[in-house]
């Protein structure tokens, strides 16, 4: 059985349905990431877990107990916001006692535990001081020291990096990864940036508009996207969407992509879809990553399929670490990720090699992958 | 510009024939309308330092010849307050600080209480109740007086069965528990005001923080809540006991002789029908009386300057 186990949850406001019957598992020492635009239900997802929000219809349970009636305090949770809500008026130790004064720790036990987790998080320096004297990313390791002292069943993020400045927030999400690897703690974690998901996750669900709308390891969601919403969520710059027209012959299918004024492109059927179910003349959505556009000698030599075409180069972007490259498919922008030092200029004819075994196929009627 | 221009061209203060004219004109103001604000304040000193001869005599403005605190002493101590037995104000002065701490301390808790009800365990209905408190704020003291009557009546009845009963009131019927009964309602509105307009603004994730913590519903408004209210407590305090120290309606209505406040006290003093008006002893007296709010104001103002300081730097 799962360690945390969510069933058929259903959050409504009045008339309003802001979760739609969510079903998520999670395994003890796993690190789930909530993700999905604002507004998707995923803090509000995050509030039921904690039992700061009621639930309409469903079953929350943590090692098979049911927790759905608990109080936040009984339900032996812990709590990391974004605002990380650090209480102004106590020290950084008594803020970090707090939880377990509450519980009727003794004194000398409250202490021993703080000075493990102020040890473990560099925070010894800073015990006497309060909330207001410290920076964001102290105040950050605060909220979080609060969190890890307690040594509690489920940690729970509520967008804990976003305050705080693009420096530190890497800063912060390896050190997060660390404590993770290192405790074995079993997490949720909210956010809507996804590299943090990409990067944190042993499973991430995409969430939107209160629906699940795909559930897996990083690899999965990014690699073999469900459907049309998680492909241009998941990825940055987004992967490349083409509408194409499925063509059979000689027993083979090719998606072909209409080109104004010069010849289509035809690929073969991308090795992920499902070539039986494609019928002669259908519509589809040809996905492919930036990074599976390249130039020919930066293409993936272990790839089974690679497939040309020459296109116009319209923008040059250079990275640093890559060059990425828009071209224009069918009146479609296409990005493609060049290594860093390759002399391409605007305006140029350019051939680019399309590595199809990352290439996936939609079904524009259902947004779902084939 | 050349590199001498520079270094010669040092920033030196200016000041225009019209700019001086302004600063003129601005500062004589406020030194103006200071001194008529103070004009009153000098003469009840002035008067309260001279001899009963001197006041009717000489000239208001004049400074004492031998300044004595001779009418303050027996403002305090010894002059006849109306018909009354008890000599002095002193009793009166002790009568109102009864009244008054108790009074603004529950009055100051209980609308803490409505704040953090009405902003963070909010109800169905809470809207109405906040607008319903809010209504109170209009009703006039007048007009609570007589249904007012009815209670403390009905107070004072239970109060008469107690002793019967048990020989002891247990503060019912009693004048100065009944006024400041009297003022906690009539206040309730004005101090659930502050607290919930403030507690509005106050951080909502610290509450939801305490509930994970384990924090019962008191514990979170003792250990968090009132801890960080400072501000607002202080502006509740100065406000109620200006308000109910300086209160003479509930004061002349619902105590009376000796349990009355120092505000009756003081109109019984100076409205007395006999004998000699004792000018001096009248202005001591109200000085007195007058002390203890501007003593709030001197103490308290400061930290309330500080509460919002406080706020202001943080980044």
């Amino acid at each position: 059985m799962a360690f945390l186990e969510i069933k058929g949850l259903r959050k409504r406001y009045g008339a309003l349905e802001v979760l739609k019957g969510i079903d998520l598992t999670l395994d003890k020492g796993g690190f789930l990431v909530l993700i999905g635009p604002s507004g998707c239900g995923k803090s509000t997802l995050l509030g039921t877990i904690a039992g700061l929000e009621s639930i309409s219809a469903g079953e929350i349970c943590i090692e098979g107990q049911q927790i759905n009636d608990l109080h936040p305090s009984k339900r032996d949770i812990a709590m990391v916001f974004q605002s990380y809500a650090l209480y102004p008026n106590m020290t950084v130790a008594e803020n970090m006692a707090f939880g377990m004064e509450m519980r009727g720790v003794s004194k000398p036990e409250r202490e021993k535990a703080v000075a493990e987790v102020a040890k473990t998080l560099q925070l010894e320096h800073l015990l006497k001081r309060r909330p207001s004297q410290l920076s964001g990313g102290q105040r950050q390791r605060v909220a979080m020291g609060r969190a890890l002292v307690r040594e509690p069943r489920v940690f729970l993020f509520d967008e804990p990096l976003s305050n705080l400045d693009a420096k530190l927030r890497v800063d912060m999400r390896v050190e997060i990864k660390r404590l993770h690897q290192r405790t074995g703690a079993t997490i949720v974690y909210v956010t809507h940036d996804q590299i943090e998901a990409m990067t944190l996750a042993t499973r991430i669900a995409v969430l939107k508009d209160g629906e699940l709308q795909q559930v897996g390891t990083p690899y999965e969601v990014y690699n073999t996207p469900a459907n049309l919403f998680v492909a241009d969520f998941m990825g940055s710059p987004s992967m490349n969407l083409l509408e194409g027209k499925v063509s059979r012959s000689n027993g083979t299918a090719s998606v072909v992509i209409e080109r104004a004024g010069t010849v289509p492109i035809a690929f073969p059927v991308p090795t992920s879809a499902n070539v039986e179910t494609l019928s002669e003349g259908a519509r589809v959505i040809f996905g492919i990553r930036p990074e599976a556009v390249s130039d020919l000698e930066s293409a993936d030599g272990k790839s089974k399929s690679i497939m040309t075409f020459t296109s116009q180069v319209e923008i040059v972007e250079p990275a640093g670490s890559d060059t990425f490259v828009v071209t224009s498919i069918a009146g479609k922008e296409v990005t493609a990720r060049m290594r860093a030092d390759s002399d391409i200029r605007v305006g140029q004819s350019q051939v680019f090699a399309l590595n199809l075994d990352k290439a996936v196929l939609f079904d524009p009627a259902t947004t779902h992958r084939i | 510009m050349s590199a001498a221009d520079i270094v010669t061209a040092r920033p030196r203060r200016v000041y225009s024939s019209q700019s001086i004219v302004t600063r003129i004109v601005i500062y004589g103001l406020l030194v103006f309308f200071a001194i008529i604000y103070l004009v009153p304040v000098i003469v009840m000193v002035m008067t309260s330092l001279k001899p009963l001869d001197e006041v009717t005599g000489g000239n208001m403005f004049a400074l004492p010849k031998s300044p004595s605190f001779a009418s303050w002493i027996r403002a305090w101590g010894e002059a006849a307050i109306g018909v009354s037995d008890t000599a002095g104000i002193s009793g009166y002065f002790m009568n109102s600080i009864k009244m008054v701490v108790p009074a603004v301390l529950i009055s100051t808790l209980l609308g803490a209480l409505n704040g953090y009800v009405l902003t963070k365990w909010r109800f169905p209905g809470h809207k109405l109740v906040f607008g319903m408190m809010l209504f109170a704020c209009f009703i006039p003291f007048q007009s609570v007086i007589i249904p007012m009557a009815v209670i403390l009546g009905l107070l004072g009845q239970i109060g008469n069965h107690l002793i019967d009963a048990t020989g002891f009131s247990f503060g019912f019927g009693n004048p100065t528990v009944n006024l400041v009964l009297c003022h906690v309602v009539y206040g309730l509105g004005f101090t659930t005001l502050f607290f919930r307009n403030y507690y509005e603004a106050f951080p909502t994730e610290l509450v939801k923080a305490a509930m994970i913590d384990g924090a019962s519903f008191f514990q979170i408004f003792r250990r968090v809540l009132l801890p960080n209210s400072t501000p607002i407590i202080i502006v509740t305090v100065i406000y109620q006991f200006t308000n109910i120290w300086n209160d003479f309606l509930f004061g002349s209505t619902f105590a009376a002789g000796d349990q009355s406040p120092m505000t009756v006290a003081l109109n019984n003093l100076v409205n007395t029908s006999t004998g000699v008006v004792e000018y001096n002893v009248n202005m001591a007296a109200a000085i007195i009386a007058a002390a203890p709010t501007l003593f709030v104001y001197v103490v308290a103002g400061r930290y309330f300057v500080r509460g919002l300081m406080a706020g202001a730097v943080k980044g």
